[in-house]
Order: C-alpha cells, then structure tokens, then sequence
C-alpha cells in the first residue's frame, strides 16, 4: 500500500501539467538577457572567489591584493585578448593582467577582492532586508489596525533617516573589526537600513492577499496566525518578495561602491571597488586602467541582477509576455506578402496573408 | 440543421439586406506563442428588428465575434473570413474608418456598467461628448438630444440623471445611463454582451423590459450574448447556440427551446435549473399559477385563477405539514435577533448589514437562503461560522453560543462546520497542492497525519468524485468546476454537523453547476449534515432547498416550506422575485411577463 502509490504519484506527477514553479521558471528561462546576465553574475563570482581565494583557503593566483610587486612596465595591463593569428599578442594574462598601481600592488588581486566585498555586502543586505522586510510588512499587512500603524510609522522612521550618515557614524566601528569580519558588518548595517521598501511593498501584497477567501478557508480549518501568514501568504507573495530583492543587491552593490569612494564603507587595508575608483582617481589620466577595471565590474554587476530582477518579474507576472505572437505574426505576414508581392499594410497583419500562414503554426 | 433551419429564414426574407451578416468568420488568439481558435467558421446573420442571441458557456468563444465586429479585439488575435454591415465589407476597415461605424451604426452595451464609463464625467457629460462626436450639433442641441435619450430609456429623473456622476446611480440606473450613450446616434445594431449577467435579477427584469420596448421604438437590430437561456427566452428570435468556437446549432427561439436538435444543446437546456420544476422528491409547481395568486383584478382566466386556487392549498397543506416537523427536530443553527454592522462600533458610519434576522436549521435540513447583492445573506453565512462577530442577537451552532466567542469556543466549533466558498479560484491556495489542502483541517484538527491522513484525503477525493492521483495537482492546473469540488472535500473533511456553501455555484458554467448542485444533493443525503445554502438564483435553491428563507436589505422578509414560497408568496418582494426571475421558456415566459407588469403595477399604485 505505501510504495505502490508512491510510484503512481511519481508517474502522475510526469503526465499532469507543469506546477507553478516549473511553469515560472520556464518563462525565466525564455528571457534571454536575464539569463544571460545570471550566467555572467555566476562567472565573475566564481572568478572573484577562486582567484585570490577567500579567507584561508587559497586561490589560483599568486598575487595578494596587499602585497607590494616591483613595477613592471610602467604598471601596464598586461591582459591581451588578441589571438596571434589577428596579429595581436595571443590570449594571455601576464603578470598583472589589469596592471599595477603606483607603489606596485597587483590590480587583478585588487579588484577581485573588491568584487568579493561588493558580492558579500549584496548578499548580506539582500538576505537582512528581505527577512526583516518580510516580517514587518507581513505583520503590518496582516494585523492591520493599531499594529499596522505603529509599524508603519516605525518604517517612515527609517525612511527619513539618510542611510549615508549612519553608514559614516557607524561604518567608523565597522572598520575596526578586522578584514572579512568589517565588510559582512557593513552589510548587516546597510541591511538593517534598508528594508523599509520591502516591508512596504509586502504590507500592500498583503492586503490584498488576506482578503482572499483561501485564507478564510485556512481560518477555518483552525490554523493559526502564524501558519496563515508563513505557510499560506507568504508563498503567494513569493514574487514580490523576490524581484524586490533583487533590485535591493543591486542597489546594495551601487550603495556599497559609493560608501567606499566616500572612504566611509570598507576601508583600507581592505579595498571596495568604490575605494580602487577613489583612491585612483588623481591617476585617471596617467593609469586609466586602475580607473576603468573596478569601474566596469559595478557596471556589469548592477546591469546584470538588474536584467535578472527584470527576468524575475516578467516570469511571475506572465501578463507582460502575452503580446509576442504578434510580434511574430507581423514578420509572418511582412514576409508573406513580400513573397506573393502583394501589397499590405503593415499595420494589418490580420489580413489574409497572415492566414494563409496558419496552417503550419496555428495547429496546435 | 444548420442549414435546414437558415433557409427558410433566408427564403422568407429574400431582398432584405441584413443589418450584419457573418460568413466563415474565425478569430484566433495568441498564447504562449502558439495560436489557438477562439472562434471557428461562424456564420450568421442579423436581420432588422430582429434579436438574435449568441448563447454558449465561458471559452464557447461568444464575445469573440461581437468584439471582431467593433475591432476591440486585443493585440494578440487575428480574424479571417467576412462581417459584412448592411452588405458592406467592415473587416480590415483602417481604424478613422472604422471609428465612424463604431458608435454611429453598431453600438455596445457591456456587462459591467461602472467600468463601462468613465467615473471622473457625469452622465450627462459623456452623453454630449458621445453625440458632438458623431453629429455636428451645438452642446445645447446635445443636451436636448442627451435629455430625451434619458427619457428613452425610462431614468426616473433624467435632469438629475444627467448631472450625477457614474457613482452616484445604482447599477440598474448605470445600465440605463449606458444603454441611452449607445442610442445616442440610433445605431442599427446594437451588441449586448451579457448585458445583465453584473445586475440583481428585478433590476435584470427591467432592463429587459426596457430592450423588449426599445427594439419597438428605435427600430434597431440587437445581438444578444449571454450564457443565460432564461434571459435568451424572454427576448430573443434567433439563437446560435455555441461550443468551443464552433456554432452547433442556430434557429428560432420556439425551435430551440421546443426541439433542440444538437446534443450539446439538449444537455445545456437540460443543465438549467428550472424553477419550480420536479425531480425524484418534489412535484412541479406551476410557476404562472403562483404569480396569478398574488394578482387580482384584471386576470379574467378562468383556467388560470382555478391553477392559483390549486397553488393556494397545496401551500397550506405545506403550512401545517411543515410545523408539525419542526417540532419534533434537533435545531444545529438557531439565529435569533441576529445584528450585524460593519464599521467601528460607537462611530457613526457603521453600516448595518443584517438586522433583526431569526431563523433556525433542523438537523439534516438543507435551508435556501435567497437574496439580491447587499441583502446580508452571505454576511449571515460567515457569521454562523464564527468569521463574522455579530452585533446583536445570540446564535448558536450545534447547542454551542457564538455570539461572543472567544478563541477557545471558536477552535471548537470549527470542528463541528464547514464552508464552500463561492470563488473557486480564490478559495484554494494556489502554491498549495489540492490534497494538502483538502487535508488541512484534518491535520490541524490532529485527527489523522503521515499514511492516514493521505488515506483520509484520498477517501475524500473518491467522496467529490475527482481521481485519487490529483492530490498532487496545483489549483491551477483543475476546471472551475474540479476545484469547486475540492473546495466541498475541504469543507466536509471533518464531517461537520454544519455546511455552509455561499453562492458555490454562481462563478461556474450552467452544465458545471448542475453537476456540483448533484454531487452536494447527493453528499448532504449520504452524511446528513444540515445546510445554509445561500444563494442569488431562486431557481439553484428550488433545487437544493427543502426549505427558503428570503432576505432583502438585512432584514429576513418571507421564511417557509419551497411549497410555501414557490406556490404562494406572501411578501410583495417574494412576488417580485419570482416575478422576475426569467424561465427558459419563451412561451411560459411571455406569459409570466404579462403578470409580472400587473404586480409592478399593482406595487407601484400602492
């Protein structure tokens, strides 16, 4: 009796439709940019951990981001991407393949430390936020009445207070606390300054979404607040959860470079690919590239949890997406009377022509 | 059939043009990249005068071809074949084109008025604006014309009319506001889609009155849509019966409703509930008798005063049958004085939804509880569940008073009812698969967990006739009607003593509807529970109820026996109830309309 259902519940599992999650990501995965981006957030985090490494556990390159080298060549870049065969170097990296700075230290080590402090801020202000957003906004939503309003004005509260000046008072203590240890600080920190767009966000999903009449129904079969609103809310509001964070390590990433040019964030010993930009500036005209390599890592970056942010949302929300058929069926009909050379306009891809395609790709 | 009965239309109406002629019309709509048919091959036409009504069930593809008359389909559909107005190809038409036929020779009227205009412009503003587009007249002269049209369509106060704002009419009035825009420029055609499917049913009964009338005096064709057979009975010529975009069966309205030729229309008709007619326990009742009983004076039918006569004792016997049983029976619900408001108490916007109610439920007795939207009637459901605080009154559930419970009565009572929700969509989680659903309450209640509890839920999945194997399905991927049964599993799962089921019924398909109203017949006659059974429709209570109560404005105007409410109402709005509920029957129908105007205008002289 227990194993025989067990199997025909796996082969039903196969024959029934997709489930929600499957349906969602399959639509994530038709945004191509989106996953695009994903596949380059993977790729710089996997070359920023396993080059210099993390903590004690060593990484490919030879070169620590503290370490003082002798200047080779100026401190130019020795990356070269040209193969020989295009009458460039051939592809290879060097000894300091995004050069070196004034008094020596490798580029490479220091950007991929930088990108690592950017990476660990993100996560640590994305995971602190959305938990304490989540929480806030999902009481606020759920209780309404008083409770709402305290935690609501307590929101307000947080909103006004500029997140640049706690991060200096602040950030001042992070720093002290050693190498690692400061940057998931400066996280926490950020992150306990920043999920009043969360809370509020989740408050409006569940207002709505507590009015629906399932969770009457779960009243009804005697759960408890608290498995009303984790167990039967939350799941629903998954989608805005999700995007929400997503926009907020983006912003993470742009906040945590900012702070390290303004020399409050991460500070030296350590670097932030806001303090590479910082502390590199005076040499833009001499060294661009201790200028351009941090910069273009926070450009990739932020675009890429942008597009997967956006990728995100078009998958929760499929009603974005309903309109490319006709996309489609414009190029279908263009290409149509392009062939029998009739005349069309193309602000009519319902005439005739279009049907005539029908057959091959409207039979479902 | 098809062709059988379209020819001696065709023949009999040779040389006139007709106002709107379908040939080979199919409408595809793009989804997920794929293109699938919401309409295939429709062909008909619309003659002068006449009223045709297109009738299928939701995705029958019915106001697809109504919307591809005005070019309002979305962007992502494609129509081929022809629609041709008074003879003139219109399809493909560019859009400054196709503006002028829109408004000018092809009017709508949409299903939901309030959305329909635009609540930032009073009425009148947006008659003027509808008539200055059209016709080139002075605001004055549109005024005068936007005044008239009011009158038209039988405002009350068309002055007042005129300067109120969408929000401030009620929704019968909105749909008059509505119907008098689309006249203004005395379309030929006029397209009605499900134009009383969002209103109560006596303001449903005026409106048609008022398109019956209109189709006399502007001399208009109108295309009807609408999935409601009564409402096709009481005014349309021509039916096009539709399912899954392909025409089945077109006719004359008498032919249809007499002969129905196509299974799929004998099985829709015969989905339709029908009020007061028989089944294994309950006789007929004659419908136009009951309404002969409230009218006297000017009914000179000596055949029809002797039914009346028969109705009348029939409903005494009912009477006193029905008081000897509720002696002697076991009450589960006891509603007594019941007061409910909402709105902070001790504030004075507190709106008062149910007041003075009382009212009992026998053991294993199923009571209609009937009323028009904002009677209070689902606000009494969810009170007599604990979901609802009530204001003023006691009631009680199984021998057990709610009337200020605290958290520990209402964990208990909670196992002893149960409710089915109206929105089938709404009312299952829908990241929850349906089997941990059902099992929910029977978990939490700490009855069964591990392999009883899937036991348990499978027996309840065999019990609402749904395959054991859809435990692992997601709400989105079941019918309206499937998940409405596992909305009835979850509700039954711990066998309470109570059901309440609000408007189960009323977001599903007729031929669905009949299907569930069966299965809970059938399930209340298996476990015995008792039943509120709330709804809008007289006619799905006649069929579940043993007895009706009738709810108007909050407060309980008519309580009795289905053979005391049906045969002899006594309240006046009882009798306008039934009134005005349509029967898909245009003969009975035509009849029952002609009583219905004497008791409007019996009620209107007192």
């Amino acid at each position: 009796m227990s194993t025989a259902p067990e199997k025909t519940k796996k082969q039903e599992k196969d024959e029934v439709g997709l489930s929600q999650s499957r349906l969602i990501l399959r639509r994530f995965l038709r945004h191509k940019i989106a996953v695009a981006s994903l596949i380059v957030i993977f790729l710089i985090t996997g070359l920023a951990f396993t080059s210099i490494g993390f903590g004690p556990i060593p990484g490919w390159w030879p070169l620590t981001f503290q370490q003082l080298n002798t200047p080779v060549n100026g401190g130019q870049p020795t990356l070269s991407l040209i193969p020989k065969w295009a009458g460039g170097e051939g592809i290879s990296l060097g000894a300091h393949p995004f050069g070196q700075d004034r008094i020596g230290k490798d580029n490479f080590a220091q950007v991929m430390r930088g990108i690592q402090n950017s990476l660990t801020v993100m996560f640590v202000v994305a995971a602190i936020a959305t938990v304490l957003g989540t929480i806030v906004g999902g009481i606020a939503g759920f209780y309404r009445g008083v409770v709402d309003n305290i935690l609501m004005r307590i929101t307000d509260l947080f909103i006004i207070i500029p997140t640049l000046v706690i991060a200096a008072v602040l950030g001042q203590i992070a720093s002290g606390a050693g190498l690692g240890v400061g940057v998931l600080f400066l996280g926490a920190l950020l992150g306990l300054f920043g999920w009043m767009g969360m809370a509020r966000l989740v408050r409006a999903e569940f207002l709505s979404l507590r009015e629906r009449e399932f969770v009457d129904a779960a009243k009804m079969a005697g759960a408890s607040d608290r498995r009303i609103i984790f167990k039967h809310i939350v799941p629903n509001a998954i989608g805005v959860i999700i995007v929400t964070a997503t926009l907020l390590m983006a912003g993470a990433i742009l906040l945590e470079a900012a702070l390290g040019y303004l020399n409050l964030g991460v500070r030296p010993p350590d670097v932030s690919l806001g303090g590479l930009i910082s502390q590199n500036q005076s040499s833009f005209v001499t060294r661009p590239w201790l200028f351009w390599w941090p910069g273009v890592f926070i450009i990739l970056l932020t675009l890429a949890v942008n597009f997967v942010g956006d990728g995100l949302r078009d998958a929760f929300d499929p009603r974005q997406s309903r309109f490319r058929p006709r996309r489609r069926s414009i190029i279908a009909a263009m290409f149509g009377s392009r062939a029998t050379g009739a005349g069309m306009r193309p602000s009519d891809p319902t005439s005739p022509r279009g049907d005539e395609k029908r057959s091959p790709e409207g039979t479902v | 059939m098809t062709d059988t009965t379209s020819q001696p239309q065709a023949a009999s109406r040779e040389g006139i043009v007709p106002v709107l002629e379908f040939t080979n019309l199919s409408v595809d709509f793009g989804v997920e990249r794929e293109w699938v048919p919401a309409a295939k091959d429709l062909s008909y036409a619309i003659y002068p005068k006449q009223v045709v009504a297109v009738v299928g069930e939701s995705g029958s593809g019915k106001s697809a071809s109504s919307m591809a008359i005005l070019d309002l389909l979305p962007s992502n559909s494609r129509i081929s074949g022809s629609i041709k107005l008074n003879g003139k190809e219109i399809r493909g038409l560019r859009s400054n084109e196709m503006r002028k036929i829109r408004g000018e020779k092809v009017a709508a009227i949409f299903q939901e008025p309030m959305t329909a205009l635009n609540p930032v412009y009073t009425v009148g503003f947006q008659l003027v604006e509808t008539i200055r587009l059209h016709r080139g007249v002075t605001p004055a002269e549109a005024k005068e014309r936007s005044l008239e049209l009011l009158r038209l369509v039988e405002l009350p106060d068309p002055e007042k009319a005129f300067n109120s704002y969408p929000h401030q009419l009620s929704g019968g009035q909105r749909q008059r506001a509505m119907i008098a825009q689309s006249l203004s420029c005395d379309p030929q055609l006029l397209i009605a889609d499900e134009p009383t499917t969002a209103l109560d049913v006596t303001v449903q009964a005026e409106i048609l009155e008022l398109l019956r009338d209109l189709r006399e005096r502007v001399n208009s064709a109108i295309l009807l849509i609408t999935h409601d057979m009564g409402v096709v009975a009481d005014l349309a010529d021509w039916i096009v019966v539709m399912e899954k975009g392909v025409i089945v069966e077109q006719g004359p309205v008498r032919d249809i409703f007499n002969s129905p030729q196509h299974p799929y229309t004998q099985a829709l008709l015969a989905a339709v509930p029908r009020l007061g007619s028989a089944d294994d326990s309950k006789a007929t009742i004659d419908m136009t008798a009951a309404l002969a009983t409230v009218v006297t004076g000017d009914i000179v039918d000596s055949t029809l005063e002797e039914r009346a006569e028969e109705n009348r004792r029939l409903a005494e016997e009912a009477h006193a049958r029905a008081e000897r049983a509720a002696a002697s029976a076991t009450k589960v619900l006891e509603v007594e004085n019941v007061v409910i408001e909402y709105g902070k108490r001790g504030k004075l916007d507190v709106f008062r939804a149910v007041d003075d109610v009382s009212f009992t439920i026998n053991a294993g007795e199923v009571l209609g509880l009937v009323g028009e939207s904002g009677s209070g009637k689902s606000t009494i459901g969810r009170a007599s569940i604990g979901l609802q605080p009530i204001a003023g009154g006691t009631l009680k559930v199984a021998g057990v008073d709610i009337s200020n419970p605290d958290r520990k009565t209402l964990q208990a009572l909670r196992r002893k009812v149960g409710i089915v929700f109206q929105d089938p969509s709404s009312s299952l989680n829908p990241r929850m698969p349906i089997g941990e659903s059902i099992g929910e309450p029977l978990m939490l209640a700490g009855e069964a967990k591990g392999q009883a509890l899937a036991r348990r839920v499978e027996d309840l999945l065999d019990a609402v006739q749904l395959p054991r194997s859809y435990r692992n399905r997601y709400p989105n991927e079941l019918s309206g009607g499937q998940k409405q049964r596992v909305g009835i599993a979850r509700a039954l799962s711990l066998s309470p003593q109570l059901l309440v089921a609000d408007e189960p019924t009323s977001a599903l398909d007729v031929s669905v509807q009949a299907t569930v109203l069966q299965l809970l017949k059938d399930l209340q006659a298996e476990m015995q529970f008792a039943c509120l059974f709330i709804s809008h429709d007289l006619a799905v209570v006649d069929v579940m109820a043993d007895r009706i109560a009738v709810m108007n404005q909050g407060k309980l105007v008519e309580t009795g026996s289905r053979d005391e409410i049906l045969r002899a109402p006594q309240h006046p709005y009882t009798q306008r109830l039934i009134a005005a509920i349509p029967i898909p029957d245009p003969d009975v129908q035509s009849e029952r309309r002609r009583l219905r105007r004497a008791i409007m205008a019996a009620s209107a002289a007192e």
